[in-house]
């Protein structure tokens, strides 16, 4: 899934893009206990990357990056509650 | 006629009104979560409240019909999408052979519903095409949507459509973050202590995000139970019992923490005691409830029950007028 949503609430950050979740669930950002996260805030990510995945109904849902750019934040915490519509990370 | 399933969505599934006869052997009754919803979908597109619809969950398929079709999406609310453009939930919607359909984020509840004229036509599996993925039965294959599936549409229903083109505001499902739930009691509440059945009522219970087809699992306070020396052929916590029929329903407290709400794709029995059982008439409400719902569970009396139940299908007919 990669819904990203070009912000442009603010000209001067034009190209930065929000990584949207589509689902509820528990957001994880590494892809199993003991390994390492997908990726981490200021790395260089490209599109169709996966930087995360939601848990929800037993199923593991991969969140992927729409664009390339660097992953500026993470908005939400690995294991925290995400809604649908929710930031999951901010990308420039 | 068929759509052709470009992207399948999280847990696209064919549904109807259920497989009705089959629960003693363990085939539960299947069916759209949320009956009320799918009714008012097929209401639309001029079927009868019998034919398959597609349920989507969370996020719903990528589709092209491949012949003209009349569609309808009714349940959560969601962006409908028909080649790129907005269109309304609730209305009847006119496809053009080799028009798309998709869906924005969903921005409540967790189930929408496609109708379309003629129907979903998958094959009849023991009176219903139902998709039942436990038991690979039912659907396209017994399964969940796939990229790439052709989902057979039924021929045009004699009767034409109909002249309501919409579903009115006042007759759409609410979708809250915040509900109360009718139960009643049993058949094993005598299980629990004063505390434990006091709690479980008058408690807030949060619903986690393990919901699906077959169970919702909420979180709160617990439950506490009687003493007593567990019979034989149960198990040793005091929430087991000697094994028995799970109602359609049925509410069971593993280990007396989660409550689990069992709906329509679960199990027909098993060693969990059953401390109450949601009413038909709000099987349709906890289908809607996302996770983090706050959920009140209040007892009612089976005159109750039967009385609500006669209010649904009341506003059902009403639709159907």
């Amino acid at each position: 899934m990669a819904w990203n949503h070009a912000d442009q609430s603010d000209e001067s950050e034009l190209m930065s893009h929000q990584i949207i979740s589509p689902l509820p669930g528990i957001f994880y950002r590494k892809p199993g206990p003991g390994k390492e996260p997908y990726v981490n805030e200021g790395d260089m990510i490209s599109a169709g990357q996966t930087i995360g995945l939601v848990e929800i109904m037993k199923q593991f849902s991969e969140v992927r990056a729409e664009f390339d750019g660097v992953l500026e934040k993470f908005e939400i915490d690995d294991f925290g509650v995400v809604n649908p519509g929710d930031v999951i990370a901010i990308t420039s | 006629m068929a759509f052709d399933i470009l992207e399948p969505g999280l847990s696209t599934t064919v549904q109807d009104q259920g497989r009705i006869g089959y629960y003693r052997f363990g085939i539960p009754q299947g069916g759209s979560m949320d009956q009320y919803s799918a009714t008012l979908a097929n209401r639309l597109v001029g079927n009868t409240a019998r034919e398959a619809v597609l349920e989507c969950t969370y996020i719903g398929p990528k589709l092209v019909t491949t012949s003209d079709a009349v569609i309808a999406v009714t349940g959560a609310p969601v962006d409908v999408f028909v080649n790129g453009e907005l269109v309304p939930e609730y209305e009847r919607l006119e496809l053009l052979a080799g028009d798309e359909l998709k869906f924005g984020v969903i921005k409540g509840g967790t189930k929408y519903f496609i109708a379309v004229h003629g129907g979903i036509d998958v094959p009849e599996v023991l009176g219903s095409r139902s998709t039942y993925p436990i038991g690979a039965i039912g659907g396209v294959e017994g399964r969940a949507l796939a990229a790439g599936d052709l989902v057979p549409v039924g021929a045009a229903i004699d009767n034409g459509l109909p002249v309501l083109q919409s579903i009115e505001v006042d007759d759409r499902p609410a979708f809250s973050k915040d509900v109360t739930v009718r139960v009643m009691l049993g058949l094993y509440d005598h299980l629990l202590s004063h505390a434990g059945l006091d709690s479980l009522l008058n408690s807030e219970w949060i619903l986690t995000p393990v919901a699906d087809r077959m169970g919702l699992r909420y979180s709160g306070p617990g439950v506490e139970w009687k003493e007593r020396e567990q019979p034989f052929g149960a198990g040793q916590d005091p929430s087991n019992i000697v094994d028995a029929g799970y109602a359609v329903g049925s509410i069971q407290i593993p280990g007396g923490t989660q409550p689990i709400i069992l709906h329509r794709d679960a199990v027909s029995g098993g060693g969990y005691a059953m401390v109450a059982t949601v009413i038909s008439a709000d099987m349709d409400l906890v289908a809607r409830c996302s996770p983090g719902t706050k959920t009140h569970f209040v007892a009612v009396t089976m005159e109750q029950a039967l009385a609500a139940r006669r209010a649904n299908t009341v506003q059902a007919a009403r639709i159907w007028s």
